[in-house]
């Protein structure tokens, strides 16, 4: 039996703007398993940036309850939450979000800062991670010394190197041309299959979508309906 | 990789921009170092009074002469521990453009009086035993060249000898330290008695008493008792402590920590807005990078303690650099300026304060852009790129 990684229990979530209440969620229901790779689309507005926002501990909802292997997430403090990320998230963004300055090594290491681990076996992780998305060749270069695609391998390596259950991924491919976009999501399809994963990716292209084992579709804080990829 | 990576990092991200800012705290604390020194080398005389010392001058004023006689009439007064007494001498070695700060003291007092002249014994009693001794500081003694053993000729261009001329000779019987480094040790002492006896005029005056009291709490009650004991005579007498005398000295060439405060008030208050400014621009063009931060999970605490140290760290290179100039700066100036500000050195409290005003300054301008980083929202930063 799998079992549950993620459990989202009558999730609402509501923002005010300019003196009115916008909600975009009331009492989503939602289960997430251990090695599950979920897809999800919808139009804009349709609040799947808010529900990877809510899944990922960077925002809380206004009520309902959010648990994550088995331990309630969504009224821990905002440093609890940041502890609870560093531990369990690995984040993936549309525009890699790596730090400019920093050489790709070092950007994959930033989340070992995190953690008690040596600088010997934060060095020894950071090379495995490389290795595993092929840049370990690349290891002394700046982002602004790769490509496109170069860097979301690297923000894959800075996702996975501290070896958290999840990966939450924010349109991963949308900045990238369709052959690299196709490398990388075979990595996440890699990570998923070979390595565990549990992956949650947004996306609005559905190419990509096909890489997922469930692609859930979202319209209106509702999912509307689920697709079982072959 | 640790978090001091990461704040050098972010700093020298921007090559020209920290140059330029590296380059306006250099200069803010070079001109803190060096006036601050000017400062002190002139206030020094004040610092190293002794708390216990006390000055006899003409009460009309301190280039007025005063009867030996009162020597002894004062020794008498309660309160009074040692007394000594010195005259100017107005000198020059070989040629007037030497100029020699040389006193005509009484030999037996002088080191019991001014305990800060750091001799060695055996030079201490060849100067007691010596009418023709004299004793020269270190730094004097450097810049001329002279050795114990010398016998050196001395000008005066106030006094000449009953003889004719303006030369004395003098057997250099000693070369005296500071017991401090801000100590004076650009002038020289010889016998009060050879000089009083030869001079051409002036015989049986000094140009000031000097006095230890037994306890500083005395000094007031031993300065009245003074100028009280003198009033209405020729030679009025004005008692003050040593401090008090120095400073009214100083008084005299200006307001010099005034002068100095605003200097460096208006360079700091500059700096202030200019690295100010900088900090915040820095911060504010990486907002979306400090919102990644804190989505991997860097607390809110460690993202502030990043940015403020990133300002600190700016304040304390641009600092050190230009207190080390500074430094360099007054160690060439100390040789040329001896005569005039002998005591002229970058002192510990000097380099001391500008540290804290390093840190005083980083943490002024780091944390405002440290705060907003602390506070920054994820969601609304993330939402700006």
């Amino acid at each position: 039996m799998t079992e549950n990684l993620f459990e989202l229990k009558k999730v609402s979530k509501s923002f005010v703007k300019a003196k009115e209440t916008i909600s975009i969620f009331e009492g989503l229901d939602m289960t997430i398993k251990a090695g599950d790779f979920i897809a999800i689309m919808g139009p804009s507005g349709s609040g799947k940036t808010t529900l990877l926002n809510l899944l990922g501990g960077v925002d809380q909802p206004t009520s309902g309850e959010i648990h994550f292997d088995g331990k309630r997430i969504d009224n821990l403090s905002e440093n609890g939450l940041a502890a609870w990320r560093a531990a369990n998230v690995g984040f993936i963004f549309q525009f890699y979000n790596l730090m400019p300055m920093l050489s790709a090594a070092k950007n994959v290491e930033l989340p070992l800062l995190l953690t008690g681990l040596g600088r010997s076996r934060r060095k020894a992780s950071v090379e495995a991670a490389l290795k595993l998305v092929g840049l370990d060749d690349r290891a002394g270069h700046l982002p602004k010394e790769m490509s496109g695609g170069q860097q979301q391998r690297v923000a894959i390596a800075r996702a996975i190197v501290s070896d958290p259950k999840l990966m939450l991924c924010d349109e991963p491919t949308g900045d990238l041309d369709r052959a690299t976009a196709d490398e990388i999501l075979k990595m996440l399809q890699l990570l998923n299959r070979e390595f565990g994963k549990t992956i949650v990716m947004v996306t609005h292209d559905p190419e990509a979508a096909k890489y997922a084992k469930k692609t859930l579709h979202l319209d209106k804080g509702e999912f509307v309906k689920e697709e079982l990829m072959a | 990789m640790s978090d001091l990576y990461l704040i050098f990092k972010n700093l020298t991200r921007r090559k020209l921009r920290l140059s330029l800012t590296l380059f306006a705290i250099f200069v803010a604390f070079l001109i803190f170092g060096v006036l601050s020194s000017f400062n002190k080398a002139f206030n020094s005389g004040i610092e190293l009074s002794a708390d216990d010392r006390m000055v006899v001058v003409n009460k009309i004023n301190f280039t007025q002469p005063l009867p030996i006689a009162y020597v002894n009439k004062a020794r008498a007064i309660e309160g009074i521990d040692v007394l000594t007494w010195c005259n100017w001498f107005g000198g020059y070695y070989q040629d007037p453009k030497n100029f020699v700060a040389a006193m005509a003291c009484d030999a037996e007092t002088l080191l019991d009086v001014y305990p800060e002249i750091v001799l060695p014994e055996d030079q201490k009693k060849a100067f007691m035993a010596n009418r023709q001794g004299l004793i020269a500081g270190q730094s004097i003694a450097a810049k001329y060249g002279w050795k114990v053993g010398d016998r050196i000729p001395m000008n005066s261009n106030i006094f000449s000898q009953k003889t004719g001329g303006s030369a004395w000779d003098f057997d250099v019987e000693g070369i005296y330290t500071g017991s401090t480094e801000q100590f004076d040790t650009n002038s020289v002492y010889f016998h009060y008695k050879y000089f009083d006896e030869s001079r051409s005029f002036g015989k049986d005056f000094a140009g000031w008493l000097i006095l230890r009291t037994t306890d500083p709490a005395l000094n007031d009650q031993v300065a009245n008792t003074i100028d009280t004991m003198f009033a209405n005579s020729f030679y009025e007498t004005s008692t003050d402590s040593e401090k008090a005398f120095n400073k009214a000295f100083i008084a005299q060439i200006g307001n010099i920590a005034m002068i100095v405060t605003s200097v460096v008030g208006a360079a700091f208050f500059t700096i202030l807005l200019i690295v100010g400014n900088t900090m915040v621009l820095a911060i504010r063009e990486r907002t979306g990078e400090i919102a990644v931060m804190k989505t991997l999970g860097f607390p809110a605490a460690r993202i502030f303690k990043l940015v403020l140290g990133e300002s600190l760290l700016l304040s304390l290179i641009g600092g050190l650099l230009g207190i080390g100039a500074a430094w360099l700066i007054i160690g060439a100036m100390k040789a040329a300026l001896a005569g005039i500000l002998p005591t002229l050195v970058l002192t510990p409290d000097v380099a001391l304060t500008a540290l804290a005003i390093m840190v005083g300054l980083g943490f002024l301008t780091g944390i405002v852009p440290a705060l907003s980083a602390h506070r920054l929202n994820i969601i609304t930063a993330m939402s700006r790129q």
